[in-house]
């Protein structure tokens, strides 16, 4: 008897766990039919790499060492950067926007009706998205950096493996982020003012003007223990071995599970408050 | 002789006939305009925080300056008003083009979902119709920050004001934001090859006002001769800003090139509108 509600609980989770894995495939296969689109993120990410990489060279040449970081490491924190921005979704773009529009129009009320948590659904959707843009996106910015600049990418490993970890973590807290703001559109209805204002702040606390080490005395102390540093600064530095030692590394990773925790946390509670809210009208 | 007389007939009639386009054109647009106008006060609070928002996006792009200068005194030799005004004028530049067409970008979308069609048959020109499309009066913010960051600049900069100087900095601005807007017509004429390619555009506006807004000594020479004679975004703040500063233009152009603006603005945009020209009579519908 028991061993029966074991194994019914067993393929209920089985089953949860191909949805979501369908739903996220659904993701990448979605953002993997616009070729052109691609493409020309693609060309705009090299474009923005150069000009910033020059900036940078310009600045390290001056200030070796600025941030801890030696020239070659500066260089690839550019053209890193660059390639997690649009799987980041820290320029914007992302779900939150179709999130807000289908409060908007109401078709949240299928959503809701599913057979599916609307949390975990868009979580699934967002990071299959991410998936995609993280290969399509980001290796060619990335080996068109290193053909022309020396950068300083690690020859160890379990150190890009440390990386990939701490990417998905990233992504993860950038999602949980995105999602508050799409649930807002149940209260806001028009949620464009407050997407700019959260590109604006993602663009600026991610890193990705200015390494976040950069950033002077006490304020850049406040900025590197932001949710927006877990997006992209701790990656980086994951990947440039700042966080060299076991401990060092365990921290950084733990740092943003700890903001994974807590931004999905305030998810679930800001989507029950949403869910009280919400009036079906028939027809 | 008969011809010669017909010739000049027709060049009396395409006179007129092309200024009433032009002024067509313009009152189209000034309708269109409006009605998105009254349409964002609609919502007054997303509006005042979105034209918040555009002047932040771009204000923190100058913190990040602000704060690269607090680490060096000078970067590729220029100090940080210096920088400043190159900032301020390239983004105030952008800004005005990008409130009277930043929307152009969005054809794509329009010949996707067959919405152009719709555009094509009202007796307003496509291109009034594109540009005037969901106009954004919060872009109003960024104009406001670049001139803020410009007049701080001008302020702290000690130049030697001469007459030539002070009327090149109205000039820049108005040139600058042409040329930004010949390229944001060359990139909406682009799309009706390419219908997702929205985002190369950015490559050369955004991206291009990155690099504007840093001293060209920090670029390599390749790059230089690129955005002097190929797409000619030097002419946008460079060269206006190397003299209003009394410094030589590193490609080595003569002090009176900074005066071309307005010829380069007038210039860029024949290749933009041939461009123009020949994606609509390439357009064909999608058909939904």
């Amino acid at each position: 008897m028991r061993q029966g509600v074991r194994q019914g609980v067993r393929e209920g989770v089985r089953e949860e766990v191909a949805l979501y894995a369908a739903v996220a495939a659904g993701g990448f296969r979605r953002y993997a039919t616009y070729g052109t689109a691609t493409a020309a993120g693609v060309f705009t990410n090299t474009v923005f790499g150069f000009i910033v990489a020059f900036t940078y060279i310009a600045l390290w040449e001056q200030r070796p060492g600025l941030g801890g970081y030696d020239q070659a490491q500066a260089l690839t924190f550019v053209w890193v950067s660059q390639s997690l921005l649009a799987a980041g979704a820290l320029i914007g773009g992302g779900f939150q926007e179709e999130l807000q529009e289908r409060v908007r129009t109401g078709d949240i009320a299928v959503d809701l009706y599913r057979p599916a948590d609307l949390q975990m659904w868009w979580l699934a959707a967002d990071l299959g998205r991410a998936a995609f843009q993280l290969l399509g996106r980001g290796l060619v910015p990335l080996a068109a950096g290193a053909l022309v600049f020396r950068l300083a990418l690690p020859s160890d490993p379990s150190r890009w493996l440390l990386f990939l970890v701490s990417v998905t973590l990233g992504l993860v807290v950038s999602f949980a982020l995105r999602y508050l703001l799409g649930l807002l559109a149940f209260w806001l209805l028009d949620g464009s003012g407050i997407n700019l204002m959260a590109t604006v702040v993602s663009i600026f606390f991610s890193g990705m003007l200015l390494p976040l080490t950069v950033f002077p005395g006490a304020f850049g102390e406040f900025v590197r223990a932001l949710p927006w540093a877990a997006m992209l600064q701790v990656p980086l530095d994951v990947l440039l071995g700042e966080h060299a030692g076991a401990g060092d590394a365990a921290g950084a990773l733990a740092f943003q599970a700890g903001w994974v925790l807590v931004l999905l946390g305030a998810g679930r509670l800001l989507q029950s408050a949403a869910t009280r809210k919400v009036v079906v009208q028939g027809g | 002789m008969a011809e010669a007389v017909l010739e000049r007939e027709f060049a009396e009639l395409e006179v007129p006939r092309a200024r009433g386009r032009l002024r067509e054109g313009l009152r189209g647009y000034g309708l269109i305009v409006a009605m998105w106008v009254r349409s964002t006060m609609t919502y007054r609070t997303s509006f005042v925080l979105s034209t918040v928002g555009n002047a932040a996006i771009t204000l923190l792009d100058f913190v990040a300056i602000y704060i690269m200068f607090s680490h060096v005194d000078a970067l590729g030799g220029f100090t940080l008003p210096e920088v400043a005004l190159l900032y301020g004028s390239c983004s105030a530049s952008l800004g005005l083009a990008d409130l009277l067409l930043g929307n152009t970008d969005r054809i794509g979308a329009r010949i996707r979902d067959g919405s152009l069609d719709t555009m094509l048959v009202r007796p307003v020109p496509l291109l009034a119709q594109v540009a005037a499309d969901r106009f954004a009066l919060r872009r109003l913010g960024r104009i406001g920050q670049g001139l803020g960051v410009l007049g701080w600049a001008l302020c702290t900069l000690d130049v030697e004001w001469t007459a030539g100087k002070v009327l090149l900095v109205p000039v820049m601005l108005l040139a600058g934001g042409s040329i930004f807007a010949a390229v944001m017509v060359a990139g909406a004429a682009f799309q009706f090859i390419a219908g997702d390619a929205a985002e190369v555009q950015n490559s050369f506006t955004y991206g291009g006002c990155t690099m504007l807004q840093y001293p060209p000594t920090v670029f390599a020479t390749d790059l230089l001769r690129g955005v002097t004679f190929v797409v000619p975004l030097a002419f946008v703040n460079w060269l206006p800003a190397l003299y209003v500063l009394g410094r030589p233009d590193p490609l080595g152009l003569p002090g009176w090139a900074a005066f071309l603006s307005p010829l380069v603005a007038l210039a860029v945009f024949v290749p933009a509108s041939l461009a123009w020209r020949a994606g609509v009579r390439s357009y064909r519908s999608t058909g939904s």
